[in-house]
C-alpha cells in the first residue's frame, strides 16, 4: 500500500464509524422494543465491507450479508432506510416485508441476501455472469460467513464461479462463529481457503480488522476479475464482537476471545495508522465522529416518522402488477409511484 | 400449418424468442454439444453459441441460482432441468430466494424453469415425477403445465416474456407422442386461460398434462358405449394463475365433477380445485366431487407397477359412472 490519501483515510473511517454507531443505536432500539425481529451486528469486522466496497464503481455489484453495513452505505444507501427497514417502516427498502438488512436495491447495485445465506453465492454468480453476457467490464464482491461455507449451494456455487472464470470475489468474512459453532466444528481443514483451493480459486487470508490489509487484497482480486481472470477468494480473519444477534448473549463464546480481539478493534487500529501517518489529525477525527453521531440521530428520528405499512397492501407485490413496464431491465426502470424511494 | 411434435413446439418457442430478445439464454445440463437429455436443445448452440446455450456442470443450485442473479440484471433466463425430478435439489433458491425477491424488494425474477416431468416412459423413482404442488402452494411463482403442441408453443413464448418466475412442466410421454398443426408465426397463450378440450354437457373433468388424453379417452369410451353420458373435458393448462372461472363454469353447468391428476393424491392439486368448487359452486353441485389420482406412492419402475400407479381411462370412467349414479 503506497499512501492513504486524506480522501480515502476520511471515507473509509467514516464509514466504519457509521457502521458501528448506526448498529450500536440499532440495538438500543431493540432493547427499547422498538425492534420486534433479530439485530444482526457486524461490530468489530467494519473493516472487510468498507475496505473492499470503496473500491466498487457506479455500475459493480455488491452481495452484502448482515453483518457487512459499511457495503449497503458505500453504495448510498441512506442509513435512515437502514433503520426505517429494522423497524419495520413503510419508506424502508423492503416496505416491511423483510427486517434488518435482508434488503437491496438494485439502482444502488445491492442484491439482496437470504437467511439461508450461501444461496446468495450462485445468484452472485449469475450476476457477474450477466457481466460476462453483456461484456461489460464489472464486478461482484459477495460476501459470506464462515457457516455458509459449509452449505452446498456455497461448493456447488464456488467450482461452477471457477469453471465459468466469473468476474467476481467471494469474501468470506471468518468471524469465527456461526451461531454457537464454531469453525473447528464446521470443518476439519484449518482455513476457508483451504475449501477453496479445491476449485480451482486463487485465495488469500486477509487480516480483516486492518482496512488498509482489506484494501489492498481486495484492489488485487477485483483488478483480476475486471480483466477476466477470473473469481478470487479472500478470507478475511475477524471476531464476532456480539451474539449471533441482539438476543444472542454468546454465552458459549470464551470471554478471553472477547479480550483478545477488542484490543484489535479496527476502528482503533485505522486512527491510530491515521494519525501516525498524519493523514488525518486528531481534530479532523473528533469532528468525523460528532457528524456521524449527528447523521445517526438524524437516521433514526427519519426512520421513526416513517408509518407502519397499511395492512392493505399486504397483498401486493406477490407478482408483478399489470402496469409496471417490464420491457425494461429492473436497473433502468424509473418507477413514478415510488419516486422518493432511491431503492425501487 | 406445419404439423409439429409438442417437443418441437417448445422448441420452436424457445428458438423463436432467443431471435427476438437477445437476454434470453437457456442454461442447463448437456443442452450444448449434446442438445438435450431429450435432444429439445439440438443444433441450438451451433446456431446461437455458447454464451446463449450455456452448458453448466452437474449442480442445480449453482445454475438456478446463476439464472436468478442474471435475471436480477435484467436477463431473460431459461433453465433446463434435465428431470424436473431434480428440482428438489434447488428448493431453496427457487422458494426463498426467486419466489419471494419481488415481494421483499421489488426486484423481479423473470426466469422459466422448465423440464421433463411425468411418467408412463418406465423411468422409475426419479425420472417420472410431477413435482407441480410444491410450487403451486409457494407464493411468487407461477406454473405451466401444457398438454398439446400448440399450447406447449404459445405458452413456453408466454413464460419466458413473463415477468415473474415460472415453472414450466413439460410432459415427456408427450414429448413425440403428441403431433398436430402449429402456427409457424408468433404467437402466445397467455397464462391463466383454461381451455375447453371437449365440450359436453353431462359431467365435468377438470385435468392438466397428460391426463387431458386420458380424460378424452375416457369421455370418448363413454360416448360410445352406451353410457349416454357427455363429458366436458376442461385443460387447465397452468395451475397458477389459476382460471377459477373456468373451473366453476364448467361445474355450474354440468353439476358433476371429476377431478384428474397424475401426481399423488394426498395435498394434490385435485383437493385445492374441491376445495373452490365446495366453497363457490356447491348449491351447483348433484353429486359428490370425485378425486381420480396417482395413489399416494413413490413412481415405481416395472411395468405391472407403474401401470398400477397412474391413472388410465378407466378410472376415470369408473368415477364417472360413481358419479352419474349418485
Amino acid at each position: 500500500m503506497a499512501t492513504v490519501t486524506r480522501k480515502l483515510g476520511s471515507r473509509l473511517l467514516h464509514t466504519m464509524k457509521l457502521m458501528r454507531e448506526l448498529e450500536h443505536r440499532i440495538e438500543n432500539l431493540y432493547r427499547q422494543g422498538k425492534i420486534v425481529g433479530g439485530v444482526f451486528i457486524g461490530r468489530g469486522q467494519e473493516a472487510i465491507s468498507a475496505g473492499s466496497a470503496v473500491q466498487t464503481l457506479p455500475e459493480d455489484v455488491v452481495c452484502p450479508s448482515h453483518r457487512d453495513l459499511a457495503a449497503f452505505l458505500l453504495r448510498g444507501l441512506p442509513p435512515w432506510m437502514v433503520v426505517a427497514n429494522y423497524l419495520g417502516r413503510k419508506d424502508g427498502p423492503t416496505r416491511g416485508r423483510d427486517g434488518n438488512t435482508h434488503l437491496g436495491a438494485l439502482p444502488l447495485g445491492i442484491i439482496s441476501f437470504i437467511s439461508s445465506m450461501a444461496a446468495i453465492v450462485p445468484v452472485a454468480n449469475g450476476v457477474a455472469f450477466s457481466f460476462q453476457y453483456r461484456k461489460q467490464p464489472n464486478v461482484v464482491l459477495c460476501y459470506f460467513g464462515d457457516g455458509a461455507t459449509s452449505r452446498g449451494e456455497w461448493h456447488e456455487a464456488l467450482n461452477f464461479g471457477a469453471v465459468f472464470k466469473l468476474p467476481i470475489v467471494y469474501l468470506c468474512v471468518n468471524n469465527q462463529y456461526a451461531y454457537s459453532t464454531p469453525v473447528s466444528r464446521q470443518m476439519a481443514v484449518e482455513h476457508i481457503t483451504d475449501r477453496a483451493q479445491g476449485y480451482g480459486i486463487p485465495c488469500q487470508r486477509v487480516d480483516g480488522n486492518d482496512v488498509l490489509a482489506v484494501y489492498e487484497a481486495a484492489q488485487k482480486a477485483i483488478a483480476r476479475a475486471r480483466k477476466g481472470e477470473g473469481p478470487t477468494l479472500l478470507e478475511c480473519e475477524t471476531f464476532r464482537m456480539s451474539g449471533h444477534s441482539a438476543h444472542d448473549q454468546a454465552e458459549y463464546v470464551p470471554k478471553e476471545l472477547f479480550e483478545k480481539w477488542k484490543k484489535k478493534d479496527p476502528i482503533l487500529r485505522f486512527e491510530k495508522y491515521l494519525l501516525e501517518h498524519k493523514v488525518l489529525s486528531r481534530r479532523d477525527i473528533d469532528e468525523l465522529y460528532a457528524k456521524v453521531q449527528a447523521e445517526v440521530e438524524a437516521a433514526v428520528t427519519r426512520a421513526e416518522q416513517s408509518p407502519y405499512p397499511d395492512p392493505g397492501e399486504l397483498l401486493e407485490g406477490v407478482y408483478a402488477s399489470a402496469e409496471e413496464d417490464h420491457s425494461l431491465p429492473m436497473t433502468q426502470r424509473t418507477r413514478g409511484k415510488r419516486e422518493t424511494n432511491p431503492c425501487q | 400449418m406445419p404439423v409439429m411434435t409438442y417437443i418441437e413446439a417448445i422448441r420452436q418457442g424457445i428458438w423463436e424468442e432467443m431471435e427476438r430478445d437477445d437476454r434470453v439464454f437457456m442454461i442447463g445440463e448437456d443442452i450444448g454439444a449434446h442438445g438435450g437429455a431429450f435432444k429439445l436443445s439440438a443444433g441450438m448452440q451451433e446456431h446461437f453459441g455458447p454464451n446463449r446455450i450455456v452448458d453448466t456442470p452437474l449442480a442445480e443450485n449453482a445454475f438456478v441460482g446463476a439464472a436468478i442473479g442474471a435475471a436480477l440484471m435484467g436477463l431473460r433466463p431459461i433453465v433446463e432441468m434435465q428431470f424436473a425430478d431434480f428440482i428438489s435439489t434447488c428448493y431453496d433458491l427457487i422458494v426463498n430466494y426467486a419466489a419471494k425477491a419481488r415481494y421483499r424488494w421489488a426486484a423481479g425474477v423473470p426466469i422459466v424453469i422448465r423440464g421433463p416431468s411425468g411418467g408412463g416412459v418406465r423411468g422409475g423413482p426419479f425420472h417420472s415425477n410431477n413435482p407441480e404442488i410444491a410450487f403451486v402452494h409457494t407464493p411468487g411463482l407461477k406454473v405451466v403445465v401444457p398438454a398439446t403442441a400448440y399450447d406447449a408453443k404459445g405458452l413456453i413464448k408466454a413464460a419466458i416474456r413473463d415477468p415473474d418466475p415460472v415453472l414450466y412442466f413439460e410432459h415427456k410421454l408427450l414429448y413425440r407422442r403428441i403431433k398436430e398443426d402449429v402456427p409457424a408465426e408468433d404467437y402466445v397463450v397467455p397464462l391463466g386461460q383454461a381451455r375447453v378440450a371437449r365440450a359436453g354437457t353431462d359431467i365435468s373433468v377438470i385435468t392438466y398434462g397428460a391426463m387431458v388424453y386420458v380424460a378424452l379417452e375416457a369421455a370418448e369410451k363413454l360416448a360410445q358405449e352406451g353410457d349416454g353420458v357427455d363429458v366436458e373435458v376442461i385443460d387447465l393448462r397452468c395451475l397458477v394463475p389459476l382460471d377459477r372461472e373456468a373451473v366453476l363454469a364448467t361445474v355450474r353447468k354440468t353439476s358433476r365433477v371429476i377431478l384428474l391428476h397424475e401426481d399423488t393424491r394426498t395435498a394434490g392439486f385435485a383437493g385445492e380445485l374441491a376445495a373452490l368448487i365446495a366453497s363457490d359452486a356447491f348449491d351447483y353441485l348433484d353429486a359428490p366431487v370425485l378425486r381420480v389420482t396417482a395413489p399416494d406412492c413413490p413412481v415405481p419402475y416395472s411395468p405391472p407397477l407403474e401401470d398400477a400407479f397412474l391413472p388410465h381411462a378407466a378410472d376415470v370412467i369408473a368415477a364417472v359412472r360413481r358419479s352419474m349414479a349418485y
